[in-house]
């Protein structure tokens, strides 16, 4: 066990009147170890990294760093630590080597030490064919590369990660996590932030925030041992998989359940179901078997388990008839170009009524380019997309009151109240008078926003902003719902709430579109189609497409296993 | 149905300025700053002006001219010196602006019938008011000099100049300069309010909500282009308002036809401000956008300085400020009875600039969507 790095005791800061970014916070980071600073947005991970460089000071407790007080020599720590912040400070318009250049002079880095060590930076990072491009012009996983880079180029005692794993592909982000693995082995300290409850399950160690206050700090194992013996896969379901999870959900003693491709993963609050059995649930084929516990399961029961599996929202929906036949969303032969940059080529897909159909792949690979496509964002150069049987470039009105859209960053009016926002998407989907106030009415109901009706949409916490967003999403009841990155960085518990609802109208008949980069999330579509380099290399459910990896040397692949497979494959291909 | 999509519209602009606290300031903030600096401190007049003199002379001529400077109300003070290079001193030090330097033989000269020399020195550093000083002296000079009745230049008694000044009959600034303000004013605001609306959209991410919604382009054009209108006319109507109960300027002509022409004022201003919009990714591209339009139309328009000033070949851009054609109607209206027909000749390029901005605004919007 490494020496303590960072001390951490009592330590509280508020911003304003608001309720405390970080409450009595204590811990510990030490060498040679990667910790894991984990936590939903908003949890306060920022603010903790910022108070450990002595760049902000809190309000109350005392923060050691390499025997530092922040309070009394933050000049002493920055000089020993390495900070790269959640948007690294890269200047895009500076090459690679014009960046490295500038931050060896900002860090004093003595002339004759440079080649040598930016030769060892570049080779590290792989980077040394890009030194010549624009830092703007580097995708997201080599973008922090280079600020890695920039991080290390005074060997660091310390080296403070603010996310660095946002809008890095899986791969990147494999890339990023090996060199920083090896990083420790030269016995530097490393946090690494994170939102992905998956990237924790890999740290020596973890601080677990949420709402400010840590719930744990420990080895993860420490945390998924809470939950040992209580996970389990429901297998075999006989029908549909969704209204399944929602009766399940409802049984006594479930804790946590989430759609796992053609199963149901349950945590339960016993190591075995109490009163109910499998096959009174899911049909007779149905069994339970015991699965490992992650991270989520566990930080879900530390929660008090997720909600309930009733939406009223899809109990408010009315049934649209299932057996129609066509599909609701197509693609047919989607490409863009770009001048001669081709973002997305022939892609054709169809998704039948009451689906849920995912878009995963790599940043920049071309998912929201067609997602764009689709939902009329962009002018495909050929092919065609339909909702609800219109063409998209012609009968436009027509489909676009078909669709409800949900963007990453809940696209609200932050200065309106959460009534005007309700009323504007009202009107804009031309609802009025009588059936205006009925649905506005209804979601008020539905989403418990009585009491907040008059707060402006900005100063919503962030699990109100989704149930915002979705609510202005399906006000005018679309037939086809798309959503781009609809939970990146919201608390499990909001997603499982989300999800509900998503589920629940699905099974009404409503159709789905959904980009993920969650691994975890690509799991409750129907089927998905993987987009690398502007074109879709694997389309089949989940489990299809993890079976069709499996192998001897990974024989029970996850999501991002069979993501990174594919991927790889598909370079092979390209390659050869 | 289309009416209420933009009914929903409109009202969510107006709501999303006026709830932000920095929308709000610009509404209220460089309004009233333009009215108060435009209007008191930036005024092109020249008063309280301290001139030299350095007179050599000792007869009754030169006496009288000093005295009739020192009485005129313009002049707030004048210093003797007694040397030509305390006088070079003080007009380096800029403490004063002008001096008159009287010759010694300047009064015998003037007795015996002899044309008598005066010199005037200006500080060219400040070229405009010192041309403005250089008048007044010249004036009181020539009065002076046309009542020596018995001197060398009573040739030129037989003409008398009697200035009259129609619509403005004391020149006082603020009559010239606060009608001129309900133009800029329309001006700043119509664009900065305008510019800001798609940017900000942008930059939150609501402008892909607004564009997947079953608003068509032109309802969101509309959507965009009425709220600034609203808030430019409600700015326009505090400034007359201002220029006629503040500042007492008379206001001659029809209400009716500034208005009404005025529409089409705001409509070209939102079409430029709409395109900045279009074209900027950033609120801060879109204000930087309008200010790189604003300034030179205003400098362009004849605002301040006239437009028969400027050399021949900068001339034709004004024609396409909108503001050159307005500022004719503003003043005419307040000023003078502006006749229909004027009116009417100034509004019609100021719809061709309206339908030829927004066309363009309307075809980079959709050019972006691609």
């Amino acid at each position: 066990m490494g020496e303590e790095f960072v001390r951490l005791s009592d330590v509280t800061k508020r911003f304003g009147s608001a309720p405390p970014a970080l409450d009595a916070v204590s811990g510990s980071i030490r060498g040679g170890e990667i910790t894991g600073l984990i936590g939903p947005d908003g949890a306060g991970k920022t603010t903790l990294i910022r108070l450990m460089t002595g760049l902000i000071l809190p309000d109350s407790g005392v923060i050691e760093v390499l025997g530092f007080d922040t309070q009394k020599n933050p000049a002493g720590i920055q000089a020993s630590i390495g900070y790269m912040p959640q948007r690294f400070g890269l200047y895009e318009d500076l090459s690679v080597q014009e960046n490295l250049d500038l931050y060896a002079d900002l860090r004093g880095l003595p002339l004759a030490e440079r080649p040598a060590v930016f030769d060892e930076l570049l080779t590290f990072t792989d980077l040394k064919r890009f030194t010549g491009r624009l830092a703007g012009k580097l995708s997201g996983g080599m973008k922090q590369k280079l600020g890695l880079a920039c991080a290390l180029l005074k060997k660091p005692r310390l080296l403070l990660l603010d996310e660095p794993g946002v809008g890095v592909d899986p791969i990147s982000r494999r890339d990023l996590w090996t060199m920083v693995e090896d990083l420790t082995r030269e016995g530097i300290g490393v946090l690494w932030s994170t939102a992905y409850l998956d990237e924790a399950e890999a740290c020596d160690r973890v601080l677990l925030l949420n709402e400010g206050k840590l719930l744990f700090t420990g080895t993860p194992s420490g945390l998924t041992g809470r939950v040992d013996g209580r996970v389990f896969k429901l297998g075999g379901i006989e029908g549909r998989r969704r209204p399944i999870l929602t009766k399940v959900l409802d049984q006594k003693g479930v804790v946590d359940g989430v759609i796992q491709g053609e199963a149901i993963r349950l945590v339960l609050d016993a190591p075995e179901p109490q009163g109910w059995k499998a096959t009174d649930v899911a049909g007779r084929a149905a069994a339970l078997s015991p699965a490992a516990p992650r991270f989520e399961d566990a930080f879900v029961d530390m929660l008090g388990g997720g909600p309930g599996g009733e939406s009223k929202l899809a109990d408010a929906a009315i049934p649209r008839d299932q057996n129609e036949g066509r599909a609701v969303i197509e693609a047919r032969g989607l490409t863009k170009r770009f001048g001669d940059f081709t973002a997305a080529s022939d892609i054709t897909f169809s998704i039948p009524r009451g689906q849920i159909f995912g878009l995963l792949g790599p940043n920049g690979a071309g998912k929201s380019t067609t997602f764009k496509m689709l939902c009329g964002l962009l002018k495909p150069t050929e092919g065609e997309g339909r909702v609800a049987g219109f063409d998209l470039r012609h009968d436009t009105a027509e489909a676009r009151n078909r669709l409800g859209y949900m963007a990453q960053k809940f696209s609200l009016y932050g200065d309106l109240s959460v009534a005007q926002n309700l009323a504007f998407f009202a009107g804009v989907y031309g609802l009025s008078g009588a059936r205006k106030r009925e649905r506005i009415t209804l979601m008020t109901d539905i989403f418990d926003f009585r009491s907040i009706l008059g707060m402006s949409a900005k100063d919503l916490p962030l699990g109100l902003k989704q149930r915002l967003a979705l609510a202005c999403a399906v006000l005018h009841e679309p037939e086809a719902l798309f959503l781009d990155e609809p939970t990146s960085g919201v608390d499990p518990i909001t997603r499982r709430e989300f999800w509900t609802h998503i589920n629940g109208l699905v099974e009404k008949g409503v159709t789905v579109l959904v980009t993920t980069h969650f691994m975890d999330e690509a799991e409750y579509c129907d089927r998905i189609s993987l987009i690398y380099r502007g074109r879709s290399i694997a389309l089949g459910s989940p489990d299809e497409l993890k079976a069709s990896v499996a192998g001897k040397d990974i024989p029970d692949p996850t999501m991002e296993d069979a993501f990174i497979a594919l991927v790889q494959n598909s370079d092979l291909a390209e390659t050869a | 149905m289309w009416w209420t999509r933009l009914k929903a519209l409109i009202i969510k602009e107006l709501l999303a300025i006026l709830r932000d606290p920095r929308g709000r300031l610009i509404l209220i903030g460089p309004p009233i700053l333009q009215l108060v600096i435009f209007s008191y401190a930036a005024t092109l007049e020249v008063k309280n002006i301290d001139v030299l003199v350095l007179n050599q002379d000792s007869g009754a001529w030169s006496q009288e001219l000093v005295n009739r400077i020192a009485g005129a109300p313009t002049f707030r003070s004048i210093e003797r010196v007694g040397s030509p290079d305390a006088l070079r001193a003080r007009i380096d030090a800029q403490q004063a602006i002008a001096a008159i330097h009287i010759g010694p033989t300047f009064s015998r000269d003037i007795a015996a019938g002899r044309p008598a020399d005066l010199q005037i020195i200006l500080d060219g550093r400040r070229s405009n008011a010192a041309q403005i000083v250089a008048g007044y002296l010249n004036q009181i000079v020539n009065q002076l000099s046309a009542e020596i009745g018995a001197g060398a230049r009573g040739a030129g008694q037989a003409v008398t100049v009697v200035p009259r000044n129609w619509f403005n009959q004391n020149l006082i600034f603020q009559w010239f300069m606060v009608p001129n303000l309900v133009a800029a004013i329309a001006l700043l605001i119509g664009l900065v309010v305008t510019a800001l609306s798609i940017a900000r959209e942008r930059e939150l991410g609501t402008f892909d909500q607004l564009m997947v919604s079953p608003l068509r382009t032109h309802e969101i054009l509309i959507g965009k282009v009425i709220p600034p209108m609203i808030i430019g006319t409600f700015h326009m109507t505090i400034y007359i308002l201002a220029a006629v109960f503040i500042f007492g300027v008379p206001l001659r002509g029809s209400l009716l036809m500034l208005y009404g022409s005025s529409i089409f004022y705001l409509l070209s201003v939102v079409g430029v401000g709409l395109f900045i919009s279009a074209l900027s990714m950033t609120q801060q591209q879109a204000i930087l956008g309008a200010f790189l339009f604003m300034v030179p139309a205003m400098l362009l328009s004849g605002f301040a300085t006239p437009i028969e000033n400027m050399p021949d070949w900068l001339q034709p851009i004004t024609y396409a400020s909108p503001l050159r054609y307005f500022l004719v109607i503003v003043r005419g209206v307040f000023l003078k009875d502006l006749p229909f027909n004027e009116a009417m000749n100034n509004t019609i390029p100021l719809a061709i600039i309206a339908f030829l901005t927004l066309a363009a605004a309307a075809w980079l919007f959709r050019r972006r969507m691609e």
